[in-house]
C-alpha cells in the first residue's frame, strides 16, 4: 500500500491547463453556438461515445481525453454509459451501413435537444472509406450534426477544443 | 533446423492421399511456398495439414476471369505453406477445412459472403460477415457488384440473425450490444447465463464492416497503404507495413535497410504504447485505478514522443510502399535511448507493485481460462496464444528484416488465464524495449544519410504476401497487382479473427460481470476483423 501512496506522491498531478481557445476557427465555432449552449447544459455536458464504424484510432484519443494528462472531467463534461443520459453523441467512423439503424435508435433514445459531434474525418466527411455498399459516410448522411472536429484522428486537445467550444465554458479566450 | 525441412515430409503424404500437387513455388508468393492443387483435393490436403500438426491461418479468394482462385495459408516451424486452388465462378463450391480447423469457421462464412463459395460440409450455414446491406445472392466482391452496391435507402438491423437457442430451467439471455456502455468499438454478445455463470457466449461481429477489400480494388500502391492504416488504428504500423511489404514483394523489390529497421522500431513503439494501455485497462476492469492512471499517463508521454518522431501520435502513415517516411538522426536516437530507460525504470517499478497485490491476484488468477489444446485449435497467436502454450512469434522465426538479425525469445506460459494474457504483456514491455534499443545500435551503426525510401518499378505487376508480428500477433496482408500497378485483389487477416473465438470459450463458467476484464485480456479488434 505504501508502495502505492509513493508512487502517486511521486506521480504527481500531471494534468494541464485547458487548452487555449485563441484559434480563430474554434473561437467562431464557439462564439456561434456558446449561447444557446450555456442556457441548455448550465455548462455542464454528458456525452455518449457512439463508434459507427470507426478503425478505433478516434476511441483511442478518446480515452485519452479521459486519462490524466488531459482530464475532461474537470470542466464537466462526463462519458456516460447510455444515451438517455446523453446531451451529446460523439460520433466517430463512417457510418457502416450495419451500424446505419444502431445509430438512429440511439440517436432516437437520446432527450432532445440533442448534440451531435462528428468526430474525426471519416465522421465528417466519410474520410478513408466514403460511400460505398457498406458505408454511408459521413454522420451527417444519417443523422443530423451540430459541430464537426477533423482529424485522423482528432488529438485530445482537438477534441478538447471541440467539445469545450461546444459547451462554452473555457473562458480563457 | 534449416527452413521448411518438413515440406517433403508434407508432399510425401499428399502424394500418399493422392493428392495431385500441380506445381510448386517456393517464389511466387516467397517467402511462403504455393502449392497448386485439384478443388477436390482441397478437404484431404487439410486432413493431412491437419494430421501433421499444421496451423491454418486464414483463407481467401480473387475472381479472375470464370474461376474463382482459393487460397490457404498453412503454417509449421514458422515456414509458410499457401494451398491453391480454382473452382468455377458460376458454381463455387469446395470442401470446407472447418470440421478439421475450427478457425476456419468464421473466415470461410466470411468468403461466402463476400464471394458466394459455398463449403460443402462447413458445420453452420449462417452468414457471418453479411447483414442487412446486400441481399443472399449478392456477392461485393464479384467484378460486377458496384462499389456503391445497391443497398436499401435505411439499412435494417439484421434483427433476424439466428442465434443458437438454449432452454432450460432458469436459463436467461442478456443480448449486449452493438452500440456499447464504453468507449469502445460495437459488437453484439448473446449471453445465456443461469445465476451468474455463463453458460454460452455467442459473438456477432460485421458492424463495422467498411468494404476494405472492396474499395482496395483500384488504389496505386500509396492510397492501398493509407487504407491498410485504418484497418484497425490500434495496430496502424503492423498492418501498413504487412501490405507494404506485400506490395514490396509482389514488385520483387526490397525497401532499403534503414527503412526496416525504423520500421521495426516504430512497431515496437506501437506494441508498447497497447500494451501499456490494456494493462492499465485490465486492472481498471477490477475495479483497480491506480494502475490504470499510471499506465495512461505513460502511454500518454510515449504517444506525444510518437508525434515528436512522427508527426502522428498513432504512427499512421509513416510506413510507405518503399520505405518510411521519416528518418533518425543521431539527436532522435539519444532521445530514444533515454525514453527506453525512463519506461524500462517506470514500468519496472509499476509492474512490481501489480505483482504484489493479493487483491488483483484474486481477481486475475484463474480467470477467463483458454486451454492450450482450444488455443491450438483455434490458431490463435499474440499474447493470447502465448498465454496459453503456442510459442507463434514471426519476430523469432526471422522472416523479415530488421528481426531477422536480432536475438528473441518468446514469452510464453501455458496458465492461460488473465493473469497470464498481462503477464506475457508485460513481459512484451521490456522485450520489446530490449529489441529497440538493438536496432537504435544498427542505425548508429549506418550514416543517417542512407536512403530511407527506394522507388517502386513502374506498372509493377503480381502478387505478395506480406507476414508481420503486430501487438495482437500474426498478421496476413495479401496483394494482387494488375498490369497498371493497380491493386486488383487485397486481403488482410487480423489476428483477431483467431481471438474472438478464443474468447467464447474463455469467458466459461466465468460470471457475467467478470466479462469485461476477460474480454480486454484479449481486446479483438472489431475493426481488423470486420473489414
Amino acid at each position: 500500500m505504501m508502495r502505492i501512496l509513493n508512487r502517486i506522491r511521486a506521480t504527481g498531478t500531471l494534468t494541464e491547463p485547458a487548452p487555449d481557445l485563441h484559434d480563430p476557427e474554434i473561437e467562431a465555432l464557439g462564439r456561434e453556438i456558446k449561447t444557446q449552449v450555456d442556457a441548455r447544459f448550465a455548462g455542464s455536458l454528458a456525452i455518449r461515445e457512439v463508434d459507427a464504424g470507426s478503425c478505433n484510432g478516434c476511441e483511442l484519443e478518446i480515452h485519452a481525453v479521459n486519462g490524466p494528462h488531459y482530464d475532461i472531467e474537470r470542466f464537466g463534461v462526463h462519458f456516460v454509459a447510455s444515451p438517455r443520459h446523453a446531451d451529446v453523441l460523439l460520433v466517430t467512423g463512417p457510418v457502416s451501413r450495419h451500424m446505419e439503424t444502431a445509430l438512429r435508435r440511439t440517436w432516437e433514445a437520446t432527450p432532445k435537444p440533442g448534440f451531435v459531434i462528428a468526430s474525426g474525418d471519416c465522421a465528417c466527411n466519410g474520410g478513408e472509406f466514403g460511400v460505398s455498399y457498406a458505408s454511408c459516410g459521413a454522420v451527417e448522411n444519417v443523422i443530423p450534426v451540430d459541430i464537426r472536429i477533423p482529424g485522423c484522428p482528432p488529438s485530445p486537445v482537438e477534441l478538447m477544443k471541440g467539445i469545450l467550444a461546444l459547451i462554452g465554458t473555457a473562458k480563457t479566450a | 533446423m534449416s527452413r521448411f525441412d518438413w515440406l517433403s515430409e508434407f508432399l510425401a503424404e499428399l502424394e500418399e492421399e493422392h493428392v495431385v500437387v500441380h506445381s510448386g513455388s517456393a517464389r511466387a508468393l516467397a517467402p511462403a511456398h504455393l502449392l497448386r492443387i485439384d478443388p477436390e483435393d482441397w478437404g484431404k490436403a487439410a486432413a493431412v495439414a491437419r494430421n501433421m500438426d499444421l496451423r491454418w491461418a486464414g483463407i481467401w479468394g480473387d475472381e479472375q476471369d470464370n474461376d474463382i482462385v482459393l487460397s490457404a495459408l498453412l503454417v509449421n516451424q514458422g515456414d509458410y505453406v499457401v494451398l491453391r486452388t480454382a473452382v468455377l465462378s458460376d458454381n463455387p463450391e469446395i470442401a470446407s477445412h472447418t470440421p478439421l480447423y475450427p478457425g476456419a469457421n468464421r473466415p470461410e462464412r466470411h468468403l461466402h459472403d463476400m464471394l458466394g463459395v459455398r463449403f460443402t460440409d462447413h458445420p453452420d450455414a449462417r452468414r457471418w460477415t453479411r447483414h442487412r446491406a446486400w441481399s443472399e445472392d449478392q456477392h461485393p466482391l464479384h467484378h460486377d457488384f458496384p462499389v456503391a452496391g445497391n443497398p436499401p435507402e435505411h439499412t435494417p438491423a439484421d434483427a433476424d440473425y439466428p442465434f443458437a437457442p438454449i432452454q432450460g430451467s432458469g436459463v436467461y439471455e442478456i443480448p449486449v450490444g452493438p452500440v456499447h456502455a464504453g468507449i469502445i468499438e460495437p459488437g453484439h454478445f448473446r449471453f445465456q447465463a443461469a445465476g451468474e455463470p455463463i453458460l454460452r457466449l455467442e459473438e456477432r461481429l460485421g458492424y463495422v464492416h467498411k468494404g476494405i477489400e472492396k474499395i482496395a480494388v483500384g488504389r496505386d500502391a500509396e492510397g492501398l497503404a493509407r487504407l491498410a492504416g485504418r484497418i484497425s488504428g490500434d495496430s496502424t504500423v503492423a498492418h501498413t507495413w504487412a501490405t507494404c511489404q506485400a506490395v514490396e514483394r509482389a514488385c520483387g523489390m526490397r525497401p532499403p535497410e534503414r527503412a526496416s529497421i525504423i520500421r521495426g522500431l516504430l512497431c515496437e513503439r506501437e506494441r508498447v504504447a497497447n500494451h501499456l494501455g490494456d494493462i492499465g485497462a485490465i486492472c481498471n476492469d477490477v475495479g483497480f485505478a491506480f494502475p490504470q492512471m499510471q499506465c495512461q499517463a505513460l502511454r500518454e508521454q510515449w504517444q506525444r514522443h510518437s508525434a515528436e518522431l512522427t508527426g502522428h501520435r498513432l504512427m499512421m502513415d509513416v510506413v510507405i510502399p518503399g520505405g518510411v517516411m521519416i528518418n533518425l538522426d543521431e539527436t532522435a536516437i539519444t532521445g530514444l535511448r533515454d525514453a527506453h530507460v525512463r519506461l524500462r525504470d517506470q514500468a519496472r517499478e509499476l509492474f512490481d507493485i501489480l505483482d504484489d497485490q493479493p487483491s488483483l491476484e484474486d481477481r486475475l488468477l484463474t480467470a477467463g481460462y483458454l486451454s492450450p489444446d482450444t488455443a491450438k485449435a483455434l490458431g490463435a497467436s499474440g499474447y493470447v496464444g502465448k498465454a496459453s502454450g503456442q510459442a507463434i512469434d514471426l519476430r523469432a522465426d526471422g522472416l523479415y528484416a530488421p528481426y531477422s538479425r536480432l536475438q528473441f525469445n518468446t514469452a510464453l506460459s501455458e496458465n492461460g488465464d488473465v493473469a497470464a494474457r498481462m503477464g506475457i504483456r508485460q513481459e512484451e514491455v521490456f522485450s520489446s524495449l530490449n529489441l529497440m534499443d538493438e536496432m537504435l545500435d544498427m542505425l548508429e551503426q549506418q550514416s543517417d544519410r542512407i536512403d530511407i525510401f527506394a522507388e517502386l518499378p513502374d506498372a509493377p505487376c503480381g502478387e505478395g504476401l506480406g507476414l508481420i508480428d503486430g501487438w495482437r500477433g500474426e498478421i496476413v496482408s495479401y496483394v494482387r497487382l494488375d498490369e497498371e500497378g493497380r491493386v486488383a485483389r487485397f486481403f488482410a487477416r487480423d489476428p483477431s479473427w483467431f481471438t474472438w473465438p478464443a474468447l467464447e470459450r474463455i469467458v466459461l463458467g466465468n460470471i457475467v460481470p467478470d466479462f469485461p476484464v476477460c474480454n480486454k485480456s484479449v481486446n479483438g479488434s472489431y475493426s481488423g476483423h470486420d473489414l
